[in-house]
């Protein structure tokens, strides 16, 4: 795996040199009695420091596993990683549990989706805070609540005093994300991995919550990976996009491009089954038809192609047969057979119209 | 938490009397007469009649309760002047045993309770040992085998598993004692080789109990989001299974516990009669055969005592384990 990859990857590696976190070729696949699933299939990506990247796509498209993947969470026994994935110029595929455990939570952290589950029911919120901060600085029990202390006035907790000492099931649902958000960054980690984070939260809650990563983002420089199904989300909080579809990037770029000018048919149909505001009311949602792909048996050549309006115009039949590459390599990227000239025709034409 | 031990013991003495209504109820309804077993083959009209007069059993059945439980407080005087008189607090005295019902239980309560401690804490030690191991290990070679000789251990039943260590430890071989109950205070070896082969037979059945429970509830809690926080934390495997998993399954584990214990201290009739040990167990089977009324009543008020007061303190437990249970 790391021989086959070398040159690649030094070539990546140079062209790169400014992103903190930097995935290549990553592919998860986990052994089910069913089959294997390949739920994250080459994927190559960047993070640059004080930038949020938003990963976007249905439920099962591999966001989050590549983000459990990033933090090596995944059962080793059942999950095949190949790829490189460097932090800081450190590989983390393949890396010991001891070497990983030192950097989860200090260098990299993540914040979970569903804030309820996720903190433990039978520690304080000072307690799982403060764990973090001890484990990683060899701080002392009363350091460790002091911090604890500031980093809940840090998201806003009234009375971060008195509500140290609470216990999860005593906080509200925006109060819990909140301190969800303190342990991640307790030990001002340089990436932050958000996956959904606000999903669970009211909307109003759900501004807050990002505005508060904004402000944390800018005062620490972290950099962020944002999961969402919620591209209003993405459009408010990060700079570059990457769109997800069966654990492969379909399309990629600044935050701009593809929620301006989408070149991909699936990003056509993720943005065109947002309700518009400004729109006629009566006119109804259209939503991507069919259903996505089983992971274990993915239709030939793309992925997409039993959703996707447009295969008919591609010559020769290449949806079915062969797999459309992410290109070009930098910038505004899509993986998809219609030419350049296509898309944009058909982006004018037909979709435009309907985001209205 | 006073306010809920309160609460909760007044609650339980409800129950308590609940339960020896109806005990006496049902006794009443199955077809016995005590007086006639009491009085023999041959049975004068007239003997039977000074009989029922001396067991009480000529009074209507709330008269007879009301001087049941009014015994507990303040003591009986059975009329016809051939029983002693029974103080408070009485719980009756048997014409089969010849013996106050108390003293009966308090004679057979250390032979219980020295069988349910002994193999209480050798299960709870590797059961939950082998439990955890099992989930640490889970998939791998150890968790099978001790998936598989729990699975074994648990479908034995005493009646069994019981004659087979018998024979094995006992018969065949010598190795230890024939089951007997020696007070601890008389002679601490012999308590100890005495009871030995019943621990070991109830210590391997329980042992599988707890390690099939402990595992399953330790894997379950192992995939549970806030676990996974745990790693993501940078927490170390270790610290994970015990500060996080354990944590969890505790509950589980200190509830089932809690109601076991309550039972096995009612006394086991089964390990009790297997064995010949004469503790609660083999007494309620006993004074049920026997038709013995006062003692059965005494049996059954203990069993429930325990169940009872073991249900309130896991109930007071588990609010210590999790801080989402109020107690009020």
């Amino acid at each position: 795996m790391t021989t086959q990859a070398k040159p690649e990857e030094a070539a990546a590696g140079g062209g790169s040199s400014t992103a903190f976190l930097s995935v290549r070729d990553l592919s998860v696949r986990f052994s089910t009695e069913d089959g294997v699933v390949r739920a994250v299939d080459n994927l190559s990506f960047d993070v640059e420091p004080g930038t949020t990247l938003g990963i976007v796509g249905e439920s099962g498209s591999g966001k989050s596993v590549t983000n459990l993947a990033i933090l090596g969470l995944h059962n080793p026994e059942k999950t095949d990683i190949t790829g490189s994935i460097k932090l800081a110029g450190q590989e983390l595929v393949g890396a010991s549990t001891k070497e990983l455990e030192k950097l989860r939570g200090k260098t990299m952290s993540m914040i979970f989706q569903d804030p309820l589950t996720a903190l433990s029911p039978f520690h304080t919120i000072g307690k799982q805070i403060g764990e973090t901060f001890r484990k990683h600085t060899g701080a002392s029990k009363k350091e460790a609540r002091d911090r604890a202390i500031e980093m809940l006035t840090k998201v806003g907790i009234p009375q971060p005093n008195v509500r140290v000492d609470d216990y999860p099931h005593q906080f509200s649902g925006g109060m819990r994300q909140r301190a969800m958000i303190a342990m991640s960054l307790v030990c001002n980690p340089k990436l932050v991995i958000a996956d959904e984070p606000t999903t669970a939260l009211d909307v109003t809650v759900q501004a807050q919550i990002l505005d508060l990563l904004k402000d944390l983002q800018q005062e620490m420089g972290t950099a962020i990976i944002l999961i969402t199904h919620d591209l209003g989300v993405v459009a408010n909080t990060a700079q570059k996009i990457m769109v997800m579809y069966a654990g492969r990037a379909v399309e990629r770029g600044t935050v701009r491009e593809v929620l301006k000018t989408p070149q991909h048919p699936y990003t056509w149909g993720l943005l065109s089954s947002m309700p518009n505001l400004s729109g006629p009311v009566d006119v109804p949602l259209r939503p991507v038809r069919g259903t996505p792909p089983s992971l274990i048996n993915l239709p030939s050549g793309c992925p997409f192609n039993p959703r996707c309006d447009f295969r008919e115009k591609v010559v020769g039949g290449g949806c079915t047969s062969e797999r459309p590459a992410l290109l070009p390599e930098a910038g505004h990227a899509t993986a998809c057979h219609l030419t350049a000239a296509q898309k944009q025709d058909i982006f004018i034409d037909q979709i435009q119209p309907r985001l209205g | 938490m006073l306010r809920f031990l309160v609460r909760r013991s007044l609650g339980a003495l409800v129950i308590l009397l609940i339960i020896s209504m109806v005990t006496f109820a049902l006794f009443f309804a199955i077809p016995a007469d005590p007086a006639r077993l009491y009085c023999g083959k041959v049975c004068s009209p007239e003997n039977l009649v000074l009989i029922k007069h001396s067991m009480g059993l000529d009074q209507s059945v709330p008269m007879q309760y009301w001087n049941w439980l009014s015994g507990i407080f303040v003591g009986h005087t059975y009329p016809g002047g051939d029983v002693p008189h029974c103080d408070a607090p009485c719980f009756g005295w048997s014409f089969v045993k010849k013996d106050m019902v108390l003293d009966t239980l308090m004679d057979r309560f250390p032979t219980t309770l020295s069988l349910t401690v002994g193999s209480a804490v050798v299960f709870l030690i590797f059961g939950i040992g082998t439990g955890m191991l099992a989930a640490h290990k889970q998939g791998k070679a150890a968790d099978k085998i001790a998936s598989a000789a729990s699975l074994v251990a648990t479908s034995m039943q005493i009646y069994v598993a019981g004659p087979l260590a018998l024979w094995a430890l006992v018969y065949s071989t010598d190795l230890l004692d024939l089951p007997t109950y020696v007070p601890i205070t008389e002679d601490p070896i012999g308590w100890f080789t005495g009871l030995l082969v019943p621990w070991i037979v109830l210590s391997l059945i329980w042992t599988a109990n707890y390690t099939r429970m402990t595992r399953s509830s330790m894997v379950e809690q192992l995939t549970e989001d806030y676990v996974r926080t745990a790693r993501a934390k940078g927490m170390s495997g270790t610290s994970v299974f015990m500060r996080y998993a354990w944590r969890g399954a505790m509950g589980t584990i200190v509830t089932v516990f809690g109601i076991d214990l309550g039972v096995l201290l009612g006394g086991a009739i089964i390990t009790e009669s297997t064995f010949g040990l004469h503790g609660l167990g083999e007494l309620a089977i006993r004074s049920f055969i026997d038709s013995d009324l006062s003692m059965l009543v005494g049996v059954t008020m203990v069993a429930a005592t325990f169940i009872v007061i073991f249900n309130i303190v896991v109930d007071a437990v588990y609010a210590l384990i999790d801080p989402r249970i109020r107690l009020a």
